[in-house]
């Protein structure tokens, strides 16, 4: 329906800029106008489409409360009394049926009868609702469109109050994304905040206890809860660690062969395709870990496991004959390979900022160019390539389809990288993917989880921009 | 220097052993420069194999979900089992099953163990053909009728080589009898391989064999045609206010900080934000393409703009002088002259962004894009599947048959994704200019 009031609102919007040019042109015929009947169309669209969007936008957003709420406030005593999540699945079937469709469940005697009557009575509601909304959206439009034609006339500033409200229009698209940002805020606090009411704020960030599952019946034994989170940032940090003892080096040395040693050919054929790794989705990367490196590495370490056992190093080798495809040194070691590109632009990026005449200074002295690179180059750029380093570490914190695909669920203290180790972003996704209940501290931990993610991240992101920005403006 | 007398040879000898020590050590420093450069190489060579391997490895996985087994069986409707006016109530894997062991000469067992077998290697689908069959055309019963359906899964990965009779018996889905009837109807021409057109025209599905991406696909262009509908025309005002309209005071510099930090947040605390906000809050449907593209969009938002900014700081300021000199209005001389030159470089930009929103998957499972979704979708309100959340559910799968899919799913998602950026590179190819 809301599709069809929007094709109709478009039209008339049309119409409106059509009649707005053809009505400035007839008036202004003779005179010299202020602006371009073009403007004048421009000044009536605005007056008729934005009254009218803005009222269908207010009627799609109440109408789904306001028809739940009308639903409930008909429906017949024996509906009523039903516990609430039933009340909710009779009312969602009679929707349904009042939409055509079939019952999502087979209904006891007093219910099935109401149903159809229920059925019929959703139809009416939604469907007065909706015309509700187009007949209030085409009032508007045509106030709007009475205002606009009796004020359009030769002396109408038409093209500067067009020109304000364009700028008003794109002053409120940047301002959506302060909206986002105090969108997520205020969402990752809400919810966290309810769930420390419940969970101590020192327990969560300093406890060393993880198993968020909760009690559902109170008198259920053995499932109090946890919410220590220290394991899960232990996790993380060790994962993150293994991803730039990977993509560390290996950015910064390609980095320094494609800015100082590869000829033009060269960068332009490895460039793309290491931008190639970049652009791989991570899902795809977790796919790959899962399946192919798992294995992979589990059947190296237990061959080794099985050369060691008997020897001097026994114990070693019974431990690697255990070792399984989910471990912290795959999901490492993959998001190591994606970080790779991301490092070496980040840092090719830093050393063709370093001004030429430092190298050149350097060669005169009788340098070679690896001495260059490691005595001028390198400690020129330390503080941008601590940058890039620090921006990589923050996307390896908040990477999560790797690590969720790839590392385990079991919370474990531990440093060992052939262990399985679970982080921030598995845990957010297995509390929230699971059974939803809303207002368990189960998935509110999640939230809080969230916030601590987001407050560490966005103050790596904060600090290294900082680094880079002044790195930079010392060369400019 | 040969015929240099003796007090001065004394001198050469500590002379030329000084150049020894310095050659040796000019010898270290070039040694030292060629180890430095093949650092950089073998860098670039390891990122590179990784490349080929993961791609590689992909590649080879996904290739054999491309074509499928199918079998084709004459079948006599037996009118005393089939009900006319209710095809689908019969037993027909059952009397497929029994009729083919007795063409192949095989007695089955008291338990009827044998007919259990042979049932196995069928699709379910065999059932929804067959009864389809008699239901458009009644006057079938009594006769034979051939009747083509997929084998089973695990039928099928036998007949690619993926299951190996060098497997202990017990440890395979499919036992030695089974192996050799299917050798047996494979010679015999009704089992024969095609291209698995399920993958492409059906939705996803429980079974392996009928499971497909069309409502997967169709998913993710629902939701990407959201995103893009929100996320171009309000990145691109955004970016057009932030670089022609701002003036320079506190609050610019709060957007513009604001924006580049949210360029980095993860992905998953955009997905926590539309699970609270959009899900939780406003109401919106679960799993719908509305939700999963508002999401996205405000998620390709910071990309749209920086692109877009960057493209427009490109365009020479003469341009805006110029205009502006003949009398046109700043909107004017935006919209009429500044922003058309951006355009190449402001689509570029648009299209990789889509291209990244494609593949992103964090913030599609938090808002409820995990569970199975059979069929495909046809509006922007209902529950869908998207191809980066159908690689997640199927890599989680336990039949093995969603392994090789899975590959399959991946390679379309990275076809999608490549010629999107294709197009973007060949956008900027043909309409880049150089001021």
């Amino acid at each position: 329906m809301i599709w069809i009031f929007l094709l109709l609102l478009i039209a008339f919007s049309g119409l409106a800029y059509l009649g707005g040019r053809r009505l400035a042109t007839r008036r202004s015929a003779g005179v010299r106008a202020h602006s371009r009947p073009g403007q004048h169309g421009l000044y009536a669209l605005i007056w008729v489409g934005m009254p009218a969007l803005v009222v269908l936008i207010a009627a799609s957003i109440f109408s789904t409360p306001l028809e739940r709420q009308m639903l409930a406030a008909g429906a017949p005593d024996s509906v009523t009394q039903l516990e609430p999540f039933r009340r909710e699945a009779f009312f969602s079937d009679a929707r349904r049926i009042g939409d055509g469709l079939e019952a999502q469940q087979i209904w006891p005697a007093p219910y099935a009868e109401e149903l159809p009557a229920e059925g019929r009575r959703a139809h009416r509601i939604s469907s007065a609702l909706s015309w509700g909304g187009g007949v209030a959206a085409l009032i508007a439009a045509i106030l709007g469109g009475i205002f606009v034609f009796v004020r359009i006339r030769p002396d109408l500033r038409a093209r500067n109050r067009v020109e304000s409200w364009i700028s008003i229009a794109l002053f409120a698209c940047s301002v959506v994304a302060v909206l986002t940002t105090l969108g997520i805020i205020f969402s990752l606090v809400w919810d966290s905040l309810r769930f420390f009411n419940s969970v101590p704020i020192t327990e969560f960030l300093f406890g060393t206890k993880w198993s968020p599952q909760m009690a559902i019946r109170a008198d259920q034994i053995g499932s109090s809860g946890a919410f220590g989170a220290v394991p899960l940032f232990a996790g993380t940090f060790l994962i993150m660690m293994i991803a730039m003892m990977v993509a560390g080096p290996i950015g910064l040395f390609s980095a320094i062969y494609l800015s100082e040693y590869a000829g033009r050919r060269t960068r332009a054929v490895v460039k793309p395709l290491l931008e190639v790794l970049a652009g791989v989705p991570t899902v795809v990367y977790g796919f790959f870990a899962a399946l192919t490196v798992g294995p992979a590495f589990r059947v190296f370490f237990n061959t080794i496991g099985g050369w060691l056992v008997g020897g001097p190093l026994d114990g070693i080798g019974q431990y690697l004959l255990l070792v399984q495809n989910q471990m912290a040194l795959v999901a490492g070691a993959v998001m190591g390979i994606m970080l790779i590109p991301f490092v070496s632009s980040l840092s090719d990026d830093i050393m063709n900022a370093v001004p030429q005449s430092l190298r050149d200074g350097s060669y005169a002295m009788g340098a070679t160019k690896s001495e260059t690179v490691k005595r001028v180059l390198l400690p020129a750029a330390l503080p941008g390539i601590a940058g890039a380093f620090l921006l990589a570490i923050s996307r390896a914190i908040g990477e999560t389809m790797i690590v969720t695909m790839a590392a385990g669920l079991a919370a474990k203290l531990t440093l060992n990288p052939l262990d399985t180790v679970t982080t921030v972003t598995v845990q957010i996704v297995t509390l929230l993917t699971g059974d939803q209940e809303f207002n368990s501290p189960k998935t509110l931990a999640a939230f809080g989880l969230g916030l601590t993610l987001f407050v560490v991240t966005l103050l790596l992101n904060i600090v290294a921009m900082r680094i880079v920005q002044a790195y930079r403006e010392q060369y400019d | 220097m040969t015929d240099a007398p003796v007090d001065i040879g004394v001198k050469t000898n500590a002379v030329s052993s000084r150049t020894e020590r310095l050659q040796a050590r000019l010898r270290g420093r070039y040694a030292r420069e060629v180890r430095f450069k093949w650092y950089g190489r073998a860098a670039i060579g390891f990122a590179l194999v990784f490349l080929v391997i993961l791609l590689g490895s992909i590649i080879m996985q996904g290739r054999t979900a491309f074509y499928s087994h199918s079998v084709t069986l004459p079948v006599y409707m037996d009118a005393s089992r089939i009900d006319r006016a209710y095809p689908q109530g019969a037993n027909f894997e059952q009397i497929v099953a029994e009729q083919q062991l007795r063409r192949l000469g095989i007695q089955d067992d008291a338990q009827g163990s044998k007919t259990a077998a042979m049932k196995a290697l069928f699709s379910s689908e065999l059932k929804f053909q067959a009864a389809g069959m008699i239901a458009r055309q009644p006057s079938l019963l009594g006769q034979t009728v051939p009747v083509t359906a997929p084998l089973a899964d695990n039928a099928d990965l036998y007949l690619k080589g993926k299951i190996s009779q060098a497997t202990p018996e017990d440890q395979r889905r499919i036992s030695n009898e089974q192996m050799a009837w299917l050798d047996r109807m494979k010679a015999s021409g009704s089992v024969r391989a095609h291209f698995n057109s399920a993958l492409f025209t059906k939705g996803d599905s429980t079974q392996p064999e009928l499971a497909g991406l069309l409502g997967a696909v169709v998913g993710s262009a629902l939701m990407l045609l959201v995103t893009a509908l929100i996320a171009i025309p309000v990145g691109v005002g955004a970016a057009v206010w932030l670089e022609e309209y701002s003036p320079r005071n506190r609050l610019t510099a709060i957007i513009e900080v604001n924006i580049n930090n949210l360029a980095a947040v993860p992905s998953i605390v955009y997905g926590l934000l539309g699970l609270a906000l959009f899900i939780n809050f406003l109401h919106l449907p679960r799993a719908s393409p509305l939700v999963g593209g508002l999401v996205l969009a405000l998620m390709a938002l910071p990309t749209v703009i920086i692109a877009t900014r960057s493209s427009l700081k490109a365009v020479p300021p003469s341009i805006r002088e110029a205009a502006l000199a003949m009398g046109a209005s700043r909107t004017q001389t935006v919209f009429g002259h500044v922003l058309p030159l951006a355009m190449p470089g402001v689509m570029t930009g648009s299209i990789i962004a889509m291209a990244h929103a494609l593949g992103e998957t964090a913030p599609l499972l938090l808002i409820g894009m995990i569970s199975f979704v059979p069929g495909v979708p046809h509006a922007i309100d209902e529950p869908v599947g998207a191809l980066p959340s159908l690689i997640y559910i199927w890599e989680n799968a336990s039949e093995r048959a969603f392994h090789e899919r899975t590959a399959a799913a991946i390679l379309v998602l990275l076809a999608f994704m490549i010629v999107m950026n294709a197009a973007a590179i060949l956008l900027r190819r043909r309409f880049e200019r150089r001021w």
